[in-house]
């Protein structure tokens, strides 16, 4: 029983620091920019798939990973630019991204997957550095407690930069921020760029631990992106930019671990998607209820 | 640039929405404006006289009609971004939430306006030399808020947030102060403190200023220089000397010759 509850607990840790990263990607555009993006399902798989040709291709894996981020960079930059200079709006860029990426990487590939059995992955250089063998959860978890630290404290440096502060202030009163002479477009696109290379990074390191690629793996991420968001600021309620990036990570960990019992407990992994969508409504209903007690005032439903 | 020239100069200023349709406006009708360095120019009108419109062709939120000219410290700018325009040009709204952001602490505010017309770069946005410099821009509004730094500006009243956003508009000394009715939404007494405020970091940075403003009362009490504008042309330009010993009344018909209008028709919008 304790064995059980311990893989569960460990596997569930190393996917909240892997899904933290979309989880942080989704918190930069949606929190911080105010800006609803949906590419996430296809510059996820673009990571995936693009770590995962350069690997059967012969690359070692961390350049390949670092491919992955690059990508997704491109990707954001590209839906930044439908939204800030064609004047899309923010959720059709998205919608229109992640439709037109599915194509391309299935292109990518040269099909709906690409193998990495038999390949050396990050996490195979990793286990040979650490003497372990391959496959151990313990390498799985020192390899993503390295990337989410990095990603973290980076992240946590940047935000308070003034370059940073700019991006922030930009989410929060777009206006303001013009009349204080910052190109607000400028910020939209970098946003949305670091989103979407955090998450081409999420999409690179899962293909690489599950030992393949797929062009349905991104299907539903950005929902579990909202859903481990939403979860942590529920549960932790968080201020300021460190914590709200932490509670991200605590909140894809939750996340993970509730679709993982639930998985054990027997439910059909084609129910996931109803529990997904159970647990978001429920995150956000928690709140809106607690303050309906206190006769605290409620904002209206955003509408985007 | 020479020294008698003036510090913002508006050209063949025109504005026309919904051009070609039959909802056709001609909001600013072929301005010339010449703003001296250090003046405060009091703007008065009724609605749709083209106030506003003519502060956003300022600031650079849309251009002017072809032809048009926008002159700041002896550069055109004119179809500059807005973005660009904000490096001359600080503004403070009519409404406190625009020219504050709500979900960042009075800091992080100021750290954002502190930064006008210089390049952003990858040092922190806060320091404690910053942190001083805020703290002495914000203790003579007697409002305690230079030991709040750390507060949401969405936290505080309207009235506090419009103070704030004053010091944001002013504190990198841009070369012209906007003032769009910056008093109209507070209640009378702190309407009148945002107005005293005013008029101390005016007279002390000697920043050149444009209010407009709704209140004939406040057009000549405050400023050396008050014009007046309607459908979209400035019809009174009152300099200091012949503005002396004015009353709303003397106003009232120097609008109506100018106009060739009663100006009974406008009385409920031009508030005494």
């Amino acid at each position: 029983m304790l064995d059980i509850a311990g893989s569960v607990l460990s596997f569930s840790f190393y996917e909240g620091l892997v899904f933290g990263l979309v989880a942080i990607g989704v918190y930069l555009t949606l929190r911080v920019l105010a800006f609803p993006d949906l590419t996430v399902d296809g510059s996820y798989t673009l990571g995936g798939a693009t770590t995962a040709v350069l690997i059967v291709n012969g690359v070692h894996p961390v350049p390949a990973t670092l491919a992955a981020i690059g990508v997704g960079l491109g990707a954001g930059l590209v839906t930044g630019v439908l939204n800030t200079k064609l004047r899309l709006p923010a959720l059709l860029a998205g919608i229109l991204m992640m439709v037109g990426l599915y194509s391309i990487n299935l292109r990518i590939m040269g099909g709906a997957n690409l193998s990495l059995l038999r390949q050396v992955t990050a996490f195979d250089k990793v286990a040979e550095v650490l003497g372990l063998s391959h496959g151990s959860i313990v390498v799985s978890i020192t390899v993503a407690i390295a990337i989410a630290v990095v990603v973290f404290f980076i992240l946590n440096w940047f935000l308070r930069t003034e370059i940073g502060l700019a991006l922030r202030a930009t989410g929060d009163n777009e206006q303001m921020v013009r009349s204080l002479g910052v190109d607000t477009d400028k910020n939209v696109l970098m946003g949305c760029a670091i989103s979407n290379g955090l998450v081409g990074l999420a999409g690179a390191v899962v293909a690489q631990g599950q030992g393949f690629a797929d062009v349905g793996m991104g299907i539903g991420m950005i929902v579990m992106g909202l859903a481990s968001v939403i979860i942590g600021e529920a549960l932790f309620r968080p201020r300021g930019v460190a914590r709200l990036m932490l509670a991200a990570i605590g909140g894809a960990f939750c996340y993970r671990l509730f679709i993982t019992i639930a998985l054990r407990l027997g439910m059909a992994p084609g129910d996931l998607k109803l529990i997904t969508a159970v647990l978001v409504v429920i995150a956000l209903a928690v709140p809106f209820i607690r303050k309906k007690l206190r006769h605290e005032w409620i904002p209206p439903a955003v509408r985007w | 640039m020479s020294q008698n020239k003036s510090l913002l100069q508006l050209r063949g200023i025109s504005k026309i929405f919904s051009k070609g349709t039959i909802d056709e406006v001609t909001a600013l009708d072929n301005i010339k404006l010449d703003v001296n360095a250090e003046d405060y120019i009091t703007i008065i009108g009724s609605n749709g006289a083209g106030k506003t419109t003519l502060l956003n062709v300022i600031g650079g939120v849309f251009p002017p009609e072809r032809g048009g000219k926008v002159i700041i410290s002896g550069n055109d700018i004119t179809g500059f971004s807005e973005y660009k325009h904000a490096i001359y040009v600080g503004r403070v709204y009519q409404d406190p939430h625009i020219g504050t952001a709500a979900r960042m602490t009075v800091e992080e505010n100021l750290a954002m306006a502190v930064l006008r017309g210089q390049p952003r770069g990858l040092r922190p946005a806060t320091n404690k030399q910053r942190r001083e410099l805020f703290r002495s821009a914000l203790a003579p509004l007697s409002l305690g808020l230079e030991d709040r730094l750390n507060a949401q500006v969405g936290t505080l009243s309207s009235g506090q947030r419009q103070a704030v956003a004053l010091v944001m508009a002013t504190i990198s000394k841009p070369a012209l102060l906007l003032l769009d009715e910056h008093t109209a939404n507070l209640d009378p007494r702190t309407a009148q403190l945002v107005l005293d405020l005013t008029e101390v970091i005016v007279q002390r940075e000697k920043m050149t200023t444009i209010m407009v403003t709704h209140n004939m009362e406040l057009a000549l009490r405050y400023g050396n220089r008050l014009i007046m504008m309607h459908e979209g042309k400035i019809v009174v330009d009152l300099n200091q000397k012949q503005r002396a010993g004015l009353t709303i009344d003397d106003l009232i018909v120097a609008f109506e010759q100018a106009s060739g209008r009663r100006f009974i028709e406008d009385n409920i919008l031009l508030r005494r």
